[in-house]
C-alpha cells in the first residue's frame, strides 16, 4: 500500500461557483480549498446549500469552476472543455450514484463495460476486465442478471464494479447507501474499504455520520467553505467508530479504516482543518 | 477518436431502442414507410409503362414518319387559314416521287360513311383511303385476295379492302372476296381481307371494324377542304433525320415558303416521339420524387418529434453515459444512428410494401403494366433519401442530447 499524504490526487485552491438563476446569483462555493492524497477514503459532509454537491461535482469534472484551481492527479482540469473533461471523467474518475443508475435492459457485464464504450483505447480485452472488476466487488455469479433481477446491494456492487473498471484516480461516492437498508449499507461500505484497502482513492459525499465513520477523514463544509477538516476519531462521526468496528467484525472485512485513521492522519490532519478543530455536527 | 466497440454498441442500441418500442416505433417510421412504398410504387409502374411504351413503338417501326399541318406558333389565324395549311394531294406525290429516303408513303384520309350489305346496316364506320404503299408503311397486309394496285388508285376503282371484325360487323361469309358492299351508297367490291394486327398502341385497340378505299376514290367523296395526313417509311431507321430534311425541303418548296418563313407543317418520326415520351416519363418520375420528399419531410417531422421524446425520456441515460466518459460528439453520434437506423428500417419496410405493390400492378388485366418493376437506382436512392432524412430531422435531437448537462441530467425525474 502506498503511503498516504505523499501525493495529493486532488488540489483544490481558492474554487468558487457562482449560479445565476434568473437575476439570484447564488455563491456555491466561496474559496473552497481542499488536498486529498492518493489511496485517502475522505468523506464530504454538510448540509444541503453548504456546497457539498457543487464540491462533488467539481471533482468529478461534471462542471467548471467560476474561478480557482483544481488539479486532478496533476493536471489542472478547471479550464478544460466539454469534450477533454469527458476524457478525463472516462479515465481518472469513478461514480457511484444513490440510484445506481444501471441501464435497465443490459446485463451487470454489460453495465459494467459501459465506460470502456467511450474509452480512448485499450477497449481490448473488455470482457476480462468487466469480470474481473465484478469480481473484485463480489458479483462474479451474477454477471448476465439484469438489474431487475438483482436486489439494491448486487445493483450497487455493479455500479461500483463498473466505477472501478478503468482504475480511476478516484472513487467518487454520492450518498452510496442512500438507497440501501442497514444491513446493505454496511456490506456496500465494507466493500469500499476494501477497495481503499487495495490502494483506491475514495471520496464519498454524504450527510450521515454513520456513513463517515468509514472513512479516514471527513471534511465538512458550510456556505461553500470548509468548515472542518478532521481526521475521523477527531471528528463527531467518530462516536460511531466503535459501531463500524462491531458491523464491520461482522460483515468479514478488518476494520482498518478508523484503526489507519486514527494512527496515521492524527498528525497532519490537523493541517486540513481550516476552521475551527472542534468537531459540530450539522 | 471514437473506438470499434462504441460503434458496436451503438448501433446493437439503436436496434434495441426500436425493438423496445416496436409500435411506437412502426407508428413513427410511418410517414417514411408510405413515402417509400408509394414512391417506389410509382417508380415501379412508370418504369413498366416506359418499357411496354418503348417496346411498341418499336413494334410500330422505328424508320416510320409522319406529316400532319401545324400552325406555327404565335401565328396569327387569319394569316395561316386552315384550308392553306392542309396537305394536298399533289404534295404527297411530290414526296413519293422527289425523296430518295422515303422507301414507301401513302397519304391517309378519313371519312365516316354507312356501310351496308344485304339486310345489316352500320352507320358511320370509319373509311380510310389509301395507297397501296400502306400495306408496307403499317406493316399489314392481305390475307385473302389482293392488296391495292396503282390501277385500282389511278383509275379510281370501287373496290374496298377490309379486315375481319367488319366481315362478321356485316355478316359477310368467312371469304367475302368477290361480294360486293354498299359503301355511302355506291358499290364496292371486296378484293382482299387485310390482317387484323393485335398491336396495341396506347391501350387503344384498333382491330375494329376497319375498311380501306383506294385514295383517289375517297378524294372524291370528301369535302373539298378535306383532312389528310401522310405515313411513310424512310430506308433505314438510321437514315431518318436526313429523311426528314428531306420531306421537309420538297414541301416548303411546293407550299412556296421562303427560308425565312416560319413552317406549317411538322416532320416527325417515330424516334421523335420516343424521345418526348421519354422526357414525359421523366417528368412524371421527378414529380414522384417530388412527392417521396414531401412525405419524407412529413415522415421526418414524426422522427423528429420520437427522437426528442426519446432524448427526454432517457435524460438521465445520457447524463449517466457523460458521467461515465461519453463525449458530447459520441452522444450525437448516438442519437443520430438511432434515428437514421429508425428511417432506414422504415425505408427498407417501405421498399418491401412497394416491392408488393409493383408485383400486384403487373396482375392487374389490361392495366398495360406487366412490366412494372423497382429499378435498382429507385431502392439506392430510397434508401438515401430515408439516410438523409434521419440525419436532417435527428440532428436536432441529438444535439439537443449531446448539450444536456450532465449534471441536471442526472437529477431528471
Amino acid at each position: 500500500m502506498p503511503d498516504p499524504g505523499t501525493t495529493a490526487i486532488i488540489e483544490v485552491r481558492a474554487l468558487t461557483k457562482i449560479y445565476r438563476v434568473g437575476v439570484e446569483t447564488i455563491h456555491a462555493l466561496r474559496g473552497l480549498d481542499l488536498s486529498i492524497a492518493r489511496n485517502e477514503m475522505v468523506a464530504i459532509m454538510g448540509s444541503s446549500g453548504s456546497g457539498k454537491s457543487t464540491l462533488m461535482n467539481m471533482l468529478g469534472c461534471l462542471d467548471r469552476p467560476t474561478s480557482g484551481a483544481y488539479h486532478l492527479n496533476g493536471r489542472d482540469v478547471s479550464r478544460m472543455n466539454a469534450r477533454e473533461l469527458a476524457h478525463v471523467r472516462n479515465e481518472e474518475i469513478g461514480f457511484v450514484f444513490q440510484s445506481f443508475e444501471l441501464l435497465p435492459r443490459q446485463t451487470a457485464l454489460e453495465n459494467v463495460e459501459l465506460p470502456l464504450v467511450y474509452a480512448r483505447g485499450g477497449w481490448r480485452g473488455r470482457r476480462q476486465r468487466a469480470l474481473a472488476a465484478l469480481d473484485r466487488v463480489g458479483l462474479s455469479k451474477r454477471v448476465d442478471h439484469r438489474p431487475n433481477q438483482l436486489s439494491g446491494g448486487q445493483r450497487q456492487r455493479v455500479a461500483i464494479a463498473r466505477a472501478i473498471l478503468n482504475n480511476p484516480s478516484i472513487l467518487l461516492a454520492d450518498e452510496p447507501t442512500g438507497n440501501l437498508d442497514s444491513q446493505t449499507t454496511v456490506e456496500i461500505l465494507a466493500l469500499f474499504r476494501q477497495l481503499h484497502s487495495e490502494g483506491q482513492t475514495v471520496v464519498i459525499v454524504t450527510h450521515e455520520d454513520e456513513v463517515a465513520a468509514h472513512c479516514q477523514r471527513v471534511v465538512r463544509l458550510r456556505d461553500g467553505r470548509v468548515l472542518s477538516d478532521l481526521p475521523i476519531a477527531q471528528d463527531t462521526a467518530g462516536r460511531h467508530l466503535a459501531a463500524v468496528r462491531a458491523a464491520t467484525a461482522e460483515v468479514g472485512v478488518p476494520a482498518h479504516a478508523a484503526a489507519q485513521a486514527a494512527a496515521h492522519t492524527a498528525a497532519h490532519a490537523t493541517a486540513h482543518a481550516t476552521e475551527q478543530g472542534g468537531g459540530e455536527t450539522c | 477518436m471514437l473506438n470499434p466497440l462504441f460503434w458496436l454498441q451503438a448501433i446493437s442500441l439503436a436496434f434495441s431502442q426500436i425493438w423496445a418500442n416496436k409500435s411506437r416505433a412502426f407508428l413513427t417510421a410511418l410517414g417514411i414507410i408510405v413515402g417509400v412504398a408509394s414512391t417506389t410504387a410509382v417508380i415501379a409502374a412508370l418504369t413498366g409503362l416506359k418499357s411496354k411504351v418503348l417496346a411498341e413503338f418499336e413494334s410500330v417501326g422505328a424508320s416510320k414518319f409522319f406529316v400532319f399541318p401545324d400552325r406555327p406558333d404565335n401565328a396569327p389565324r387569319n394569316m395561316y387559314p386552315w384550308e392553306k395549311i392542309l396537305l394536298k394531294p399533289a404534295e404527297v406525290r411530290a414526296i413519293r416521287d422527289e425523296c430518295t429516303l422515303v422507301k414507301a408513303v401513302t397519304p391517309i384520309t378519313e371519312v365516316g360513311l354507312d356501310v351496308e350489305s344485304g339486310d345489316k346496316r352500320i352507320e358511320g364506320i370509319t373509311i380510310a383511303g389509301i395507297w397501296p404503299d400502306w400495306h408496307m408503311v403499317q406493316n399489314r397486309f392481305v390475307e385473302e385476295g389482293r392488296p391495292f394496285t396503282s390501277i385500282d388508285v389511278d383509275s379510281e376503282r370501287q373496290v374496298c379492302l377490309i379486315n375481319g371484325d367488319a366481315i362478321k360487323e356485316l355478316d359477310l361469309p368467312a371469304n367475302p372476296v368477290g361480294e360486293a358492299i354498299l359503301i355511302g351508297g355506291r358499290r364496292f367490291l371486296v378484293v382482299g381481307i387485310v390482317e387484323t394486327t393485335q398491336a396495341r398502341f396506347f391501350g387503344m385497340n384498333t382491330s375494329s371494324a376497319e375498311i380501306f378505299i383506294p385514295f383517289s376514290v375517297a378524294e372524291k367523296m370528301q369535302d373539298r377542304n378535306f383532312f389528310m395526313r401522310i405515313e411513310g417509311m424512310f430506308t433505314s431507321p438510321e437514315l431518318a433525320e436526313q429523311g426528314e430534311d428531306e420531306v421537309r425541303f420538297v414541301l416548303r418548296r411546293m407550299r412556296g415558303l421562303a427560308p425565312s418563313d416560319p413552317q406549317t407543317f411538322q416532320v416527325a418520326a417515330i424516334d421523335k416521339f420516343i424521345e418526348q415520351f421519354k422526357a414525359l416519363a421523366t417528368g412524371i418520375t421527378a414529380i414522384a420524387g417530388g412527392i417521396v420528399g414531401i412525405s419524407l419531410l412529413v415522415g421526418g417531422i414524426g422522427i423528429m418529434n420520437i427522437m426528442l421524446v426519446s432524448v427526454s425520456e432517457r435524460t438521465r441515460e445520457i447524463g449517466l453515459r457523460k458521467a461515465v466518459g461519453a463525449t458530447p460528439m459520441a452522444i450525437l453520434l448516438q442519437f443520430l444512428l438511432e434515428a437514421v437506423t429508425l428511417c432506414l428500417v422504415g425505408g427498407f419496410i417501405g421498399i418491401a410494401i412497394g416491392r408488393l405493390a409493383a408485383f400486384g400492378l403487373t396482375q392487374i388485366p389490361g392495366a398495360q403494366l406487366e412490366q412494372a418493376d423497382i429499378p435498382f437506382w429507385a431502392v439506392v436512392l430510397s434508401f438515401a433519401f430515408s439516410a438523409v432524412t434521419g440525419i436532417v430531422f435527428g440532428m436536432f435531437p441529438a444535439i439537443k442530447a449531446a448539450r444536456l448537462d450532465p449534471i441536471e441530467a442526472l437529477r431528471h425525474e
